[in-house]
């Protein structure tokens, strides 16, 4: 398909259409509404800096912890809802596709939109603690635009192929979830990765390789603090530290052209 | 038609086969695609709704797809809106097409009317500017002004259908699919659907209509394909393709009618004090027993037999008889015809012969037959479904009747 026709003027009328219905629908008869998209984070935060700051005292040595963590929840909480928004959008949306013709992609992009939107109100809460908390921010803090981009083309790509996959088989969506918990606890959000280094060096390496760990400690080091541990301290071979980015590569060529490939038998398989 | 001008082939359809795989059970999980492999099933039927499918459409023209239920009509619309992919041969659109295989694609029951509007529109290709420029002309037609700020899951499904509509006819193609499905909703509704298609009529547009409604697609296409089990029967002007379609239906109800009903089969409804035991169409002359009618008998004569089970000192006799869609087309009784009826004792027999003017259009009746007393006030019994007849005319008649009539046209 040409660049320029999946950018073309239906379809980006269509994107943003589905956008604001699916950010209309959501908060639909709560009495607080969109406030919810900030209320959310706002607690969050609270449960995390009473239980961390004030029972566990984990991560001593990491400068503003309850930032820390806050950013990395909320980090993970977009990969988890745009793979599952992606995952459940085509079935969904499966009365659309039984009765007209348009790009399937379309669904997809949409569903992962949604949740950047999120991702947008929740950043906006972490930066209110980053600027209370004290946190200097530089020039340096910039590369958050490129990681979060790096981010949602991970998310996409696996959306994508979650997607397909889920129309030929619905058991897709239970897999997706046990493998989100099983990867939360893969991934340093709640404990430093320090205290995995301390272990052993090799496993961290590991953690590591995983795009989502890159990303997310990269991002606590260019906006929260410079303890945050990222891939460039504790891996020195360039290769190595190329694998995260293969994967997201992989996984937005891999998915995308295994969406095309399922998405025209769509309307028969719903 | 014109022949004047080159015909340009907007639609060209070639050898195209569609077959679907039909999974055998009802789940289509990881589970049963494992216990399927290890037993070596296949866990799904092939279905093959179109069968090496061609013919093309020129601009300009009004093409009928016709075909009874089940023929593949639906599916050779969804193949040519793009929502199919066949899986062997190809179809070829030249110009824009819009589809209507339903009205109202996408409306959220949870969003206003107006956000509807936009988001239906977003999905036939409109921009909020186009949207915002032509939004009042669809309230205006779909008459809901005061109801455009609440919720659709506030409206009548008549609402509902009435702002669709209205949306869809903004809507501009070179080509238009439609789905018989737009014609429904009650009566001015439909009127106004018709007027749309003769607007597209004059408008020149090409237009593919799909029903099972022989007499819309006479009114206004010029071509057609008749499709049964999935393969063309009849391809070329419409009617000859509609007359070929009339006589496979009339085969098919034909051998329905010879099902003659067995009385044990009756339903019967009311007190008892009465049993009708038989109702059958006969010949006006021989009085034996004739299933089929034509223009050549003046009459369809109906004879009907009962039995008392009670005395019964005022009975009420009557006959309906119902069209092939349920609507009446003679109903009445001998109260209505001023008839003054003998009273019955317990155990007679009585009979009804009922002479009725041939005025019937084709088409298949039943005979429906019920008897009262003291005034029709007791309904003694009643039987909705006591026989069937069937009338084949050459001449067409696009009403309940056909009656004979002169028709003269002066220059």
């Amino acid at each position: 398909m040409k660049l320029s026709k999946i950018f073309s003027k239906r379809n980006r009328v269509l994107l943003r259409e589905l956008v604001i219905t699916e950010f209309k629908l959501r908060y639909q008869g709560s009495a607080l509404g969109y406030l919810w998209s900030v209320l959310k984070p706002l607690f969050l935060f609270a449960i995390l800096y009473i239980v961390f700051e004030k029972f566990l005292r984990l991560g001593r040595d990491i400068e503003n912890f309850p930032v820390y963590l806050l950013l990395g929840v909320v980090m993970w909480t977009f990969f988890t809802e745009a793979t599952n928004n992606g995952l459940q959008s085509i079935i969904a949306r499966g009365d659309l596709i039984r009765k007209i013709n348009f790009p399937k992609y379309i669904i997809v992009v949409s569903g992962t939109i949604s949740a950047l939107i999120n991702l947008g109100f929740n950043l906006l809460i972490v930066l209110v603690f980053i600027l209370v908390s004290g946190v200097h921010i530089s020039f340096e803090s910039l590369l958050v635009i490129p990681l979060i981009l790096e981010l949602y083309l991970f998310a996409l790509g696996l959306a994508f192929f979650l997607a397909a996959l889920n129309v030929k088989f619905r058991d897709a969506g239970y897999l997706w979830e046990i493998f989100l918990q099983a990867a939360f606890y893969a991934t340093p959000i709640l404990y430093p990765l320090a205290m995995v280094m301390s272990q052993s060096l090799v496993a961290a390496q590991l953690i590591m390789l995983n795009p989502v760990a890159q990303i997310i400690q990269d991002i606590r080091y260019v906006l929260v603090t410079h303890d945050s541990v990222t891939i460039y301290h504790i891996i020195s071979h360039w290769y190595l530290i190329a694998i995260p980015f293969a994967i997201v590569v992989l996984s937005v060529v891999v998915g995308g052209l295994y969406f095309k490939k399922n998405s025209k038998y769509f309307a028969e398989s719903i | 038609m014109a022949k004047t001008e080159v015909e340009e082939v907007v639609i060209r359809v070639e050898d195209v086969t569609k077959s679907f795989k039909i999974p055998l059970e009802a789940s289509s999980g990881l589970k049963q695609k494992v216990i399927n492999t290890i037993k070596g099933r296949k866990g799904y039927r092939d279905f093959k709704p179109l069968n090496d499918i061609s013919f093309t459409v020129n601009k300009g023209d009004f093409f009928g797809i016709v075909g009874r239920n089940g023929s593949g009509k639906s599916t050779l619309l969804k193949t040519l809106a793009g929502i199919y992919t066949p899986n062997e041969g190809s179809v070829v659109i030249n110009g824009t097409l819009v589809p209507f295989i339903e009205l109202g694609v996408g409306f959220n029951p949870d969003l206003t009317g107006k956000e509807n509007v936009y988001l239906n529109g977003a999905l036939l290709g409109f921009d909020r500017k186009e949207i915002d420029a032509m939004y009042n002309d669809i309230v205006d037609f779909a008459e809901l002004h005061e109801f455009m700020e609440e919720r659709l899951k506030n409206y009548s499904s008549g609402m509902q259908v009435r702002l669709a509509f209205s949306i869809a006819i903004q809507a501009k193609g070179d080509i238009l699919l439609l789905d018989e499905v737009l014609a429904v909703g009650d009566a001015v509704f439909q009127k106004k659907c018709f007027e749309y298609f003769k607007q597209l009529k004059r408008e020149k547009k090409t237009v593919i209509l799909v029903s099972h409604d022989a007499s819309a697609l006479e009114e206004y296409c010029n071509k057609g394909i008749l499709l049964n089990e999935g393969s063309i029967v009849k391809a070329g002007k419409i009617d000859e393709v509609i007359s070929k379609y009339r006589s496979i239906v009339n085969k098919i109800e034909e051998t329905n009618v010879e099902k003659e009903p067995q009385t044990g089969a009756y339903v019967h409804e009311g007190t008892g004090g009465l049993t009708i035991k038989k109702a059958i169409s006969v010949d006006e002359n021989t009085l034996s027993a004739k299933k089929i009618f034509t223009e050549k008998d003046k009459n369809v004569a109906i004879k009907i037999d009962y039995i008392a089970n009670i005395d019964i000192d005022d009975p009420v006799y009557e006959l309906t008889i119902y069209d092939g869609v349920g609507q009446r087309v003679f109903a009445s009784n001998t109260i209505w015809s001023h008839q003054k009826t003998e009273g019955v004792v317990k155990n007679q027999k009585i009979k009804t012969e009922w002479l009725l003017p041939n005025i019937f259009a084709s088409g298949v009746f039943t005979i429906s037959v019920s008897a009262g007393m003291s005034g029709g006030a007791v309904i003694l019994d009643r039987v909705e479904d006591a026989g069937k007849f069937q009338v084949n005319k050459k001449s067409y008649s696009n009403a309940i009747t056909n009656i004979d009539y002169k028709l003269k046209v002066v220059k």
